[in-house]
């Protein structure tokens, strides 16, 4: 399901004196069955951009095309549920969503909204936990009893048993610990790779964006400013300056070996490994030349 | 939709109402709300009008705000408006159609009692839209203080209306987050029958409270780390001031409720 933006605008407390405008025209389009980052310093709009993947906000003007469905500014929308099952978004802090007496309840909640049935909201609930990294003998324990990162789990799992076709992320790593971390990031790319679950992680992670995404959107005061693949993106340090975003590590680590080498390398390298094994194979030919 | 809240809001400024000494401040309304029970009749009801507006005048408020401030109690005077004119039955009769009688004194009531809720609305909001919240808690407290005397945990009950005071946005912005998040999960708290909309409250009242009893915590914590203990020897940041501004303010209170006292009949 394509998510499309089309000179969308935004604008908070509209009509009052406390009006703040939020978003500027912002024109994009993501593809079905894409891992799309979006990326930007804090107060670029980037929450305010992703409440707009369900229509829970509404542009003040412009559309909005979500599948086939069009949301235009100004027009009243009914029936939204339907959206709202088609693209699942995991909140930052998601865990504070949490309400229900048991982990099961609450990951049931989603799912049972939408009209499906007790067993297969159960079934779902089962196998999430699983996919989420809990043991199953949790199902029947109440959510505020669970550390902070099995809270976080046990919300991800509430939004993916919607069976959703897209699947937002906003920031959805914030205050974990390195491993929880990188569990959670490759189960969602997992699920990007086998399921081809169309994936929008919103972040000012440029690793994550750097690793995972396969294009990459850069918002900066309510615009979006420029959009590639990871290699493009990353390539002029100096525009990223310009939008007051750094390059990940590894991409500044990579500069520092070009001017030790005093050489370029062929390619921007997103991954440790990917610049370890660019790195050798210069020094190889480098050798082979003398 | 929670961000369209005007009433209590403070707006930042520069008037002669903005410095004035929140303790003046207080009086002051406090003074002004038994005050207004002293007009009645068309004369008094003008001065208190006009003095109102003079002050809204001074304070540079936009009106914009202070009509907002008046949406909550709209229904309410329009309520006692009609009351007033088709209860009362004395004057001429002006008007005489089929069941309903309308008397020019009934008239004169309803316009009267609008003017009052008017004055007074306009009054108290002055008061909070000119007046940071802190300095209002730091004003009552200052002025309940003789109730110490009394046993009264003055400071306590300052602070207690402080911290409330600086949470509400924090909540709001707390539920506006939750209601959110529900809604994407497919929560519907905008149709469907009562009893669905009464059960979707729950999913959001629960992480309500879940968070505002961890930040009560937290906040606690907080307080005693950096060695809080209470109202005892405590020495103030913000010193309040009072200045000649404040006693002309007092002073023209003054001077009104005399004209008052000599005009009403």
């Amino acid at each position: 399901m394509d998510i499309k933006l089309q000179q969308v605008s935004y604008a908070y407390a509209q009509g009052t004196p406390f009006e703040k405008r939020a978003l500027f025209d912002v024109d994009f389009e993501i593809p079905s069955h894409t891992y799309q980052a979006i990326i930007g310093h804090t107060g670029s709009g980037k929450s305010t951009i992703l409440q707009h993947f369900n229509a829970l906000l509404r542009p003040t003007s412009g559309e909005v095309h979500i599948g086939d469905r069009i949301v235009v500014a100004g027009k009243k929308a009914k029936d939204l549920k339907a959206v709202r099952q088609k693209v699942g978004i995991v909140f930052q802090f998601p865990e504070h969503q949490l309400f229900e007496e048991t982990v099961l309840k609450d990951i049931m909640f989603g799912p049972m909204n939408f009209g499906v049935s007790e067993q297969e909201a159960e079934a779902r609930a089962k196998e999430l936990v699983d996919l989420v990294g809990l043991p199953e003998n949790i199902l029947e324990k109440s959510p505020f009893d669970l550390s902070g990162g099995q809270m976080r789990r046990v919300a991800i799992a509430g939004v993916l048993a919607m069976e959703p076709e897209v699947i937002v992320l906003d920031e959805p790593t914030a205050g974990l610990d390195p491993r929880g971390q990188k569990e959670i990031m490759d189960m969602f790319y997992n699920l990007y790779q086998e399921r081809g679950l169309t994936t929008i992680l919103v972040t000012h992670s440029m690793e994550d964006a750097a690793r995972y995404a396969d294009n990459i959107v850069i918002m900066h005061e309510g615009k979006n400013v420029l959009s590639g693949t990871p290699q493009e993106i990353f390539k002029d340090v100096e525009t990223l300056k310009n939008f007051r975003l750094e390059p990940p590590r590894i991409v500044r680590f990579q500069q520092k070996i070009e001017q030790m080498m005093k050489k370029p390398l062929q390619k921007v390298c997103l991954t440790e490994e990917e610049l370890a094994s660019e790195v050798a194979r210069m020094l190889r030919e480098e050798r082979a030349e003398s | 939709m929670m961000e369209k809240m005007i009433f209590g809001r403070f707006l930042p400024g520069n008037s002669p109402v903005h410095r004035l000494d929140p303790r003046s401040k207080l009086l002051f309304v406090f003074a002004f709300i038994i005050i207004v029970f002293l007009a009645n009749n068309t004369v008094t009801y003008a001065m208190l009008l006009a003095f109102t507006l003079l002050i809204v005048f001074v304070s540079r408020i936009r009106l914009y705000f202070l009509i907002n401030g008046l949406k909550p109690v709209l229904f309410l005077m329009a309520f006692t408006f009609l009351l007033h004119i088709f209860m009362t039955r004395e004057g001429a009769l002006v008007l005489d159609w089929k069941y309903i009688k309308i008397y020019e004194e009934g008239i004169r009531q309803g316009i009267f009692i609008s003017v009052r809720f008017l004055v007074l609305v306009f009054m108290t909001s002055i008061l909070t839209l000119t007046t940071s919240p802190i300095s209002i808690t730091d004003g009552i407290e200052v002025l309940l203080n003789p109730l110490k005397a009394l046993k009264v945990p003055v400071h306590e009950l300052a602070l207690m209306m402080s911290i409330s005071l600086r949470f509400i946005p924090t909540l709001m912005d707390e539920t506006d987050k939750i209601m959110k998040a529900q809604m994407a999960r497919g929560s519907d708290l905008s149709s469907g029958p009562l009893t669905d909309r009464i059960k979707a409250v729950v999913p959001l009242l629960v992480p309500l409270f879940v968070s505002a009893f961890k930040r009560a915590e937290d906040l606690a914590t907080a307080m005693e780390v950096r060695g809080y203990r209470g109202g005892e020897g405590r020495t103030r940041y913000r010193k309040l001031k009072w200045d000649m501004g404040d006693t002309f303010a007092l002073v023209l209170l003054v001077a009104i409720a005399v004209l008052l006292f000599f005009y009403r009949t």
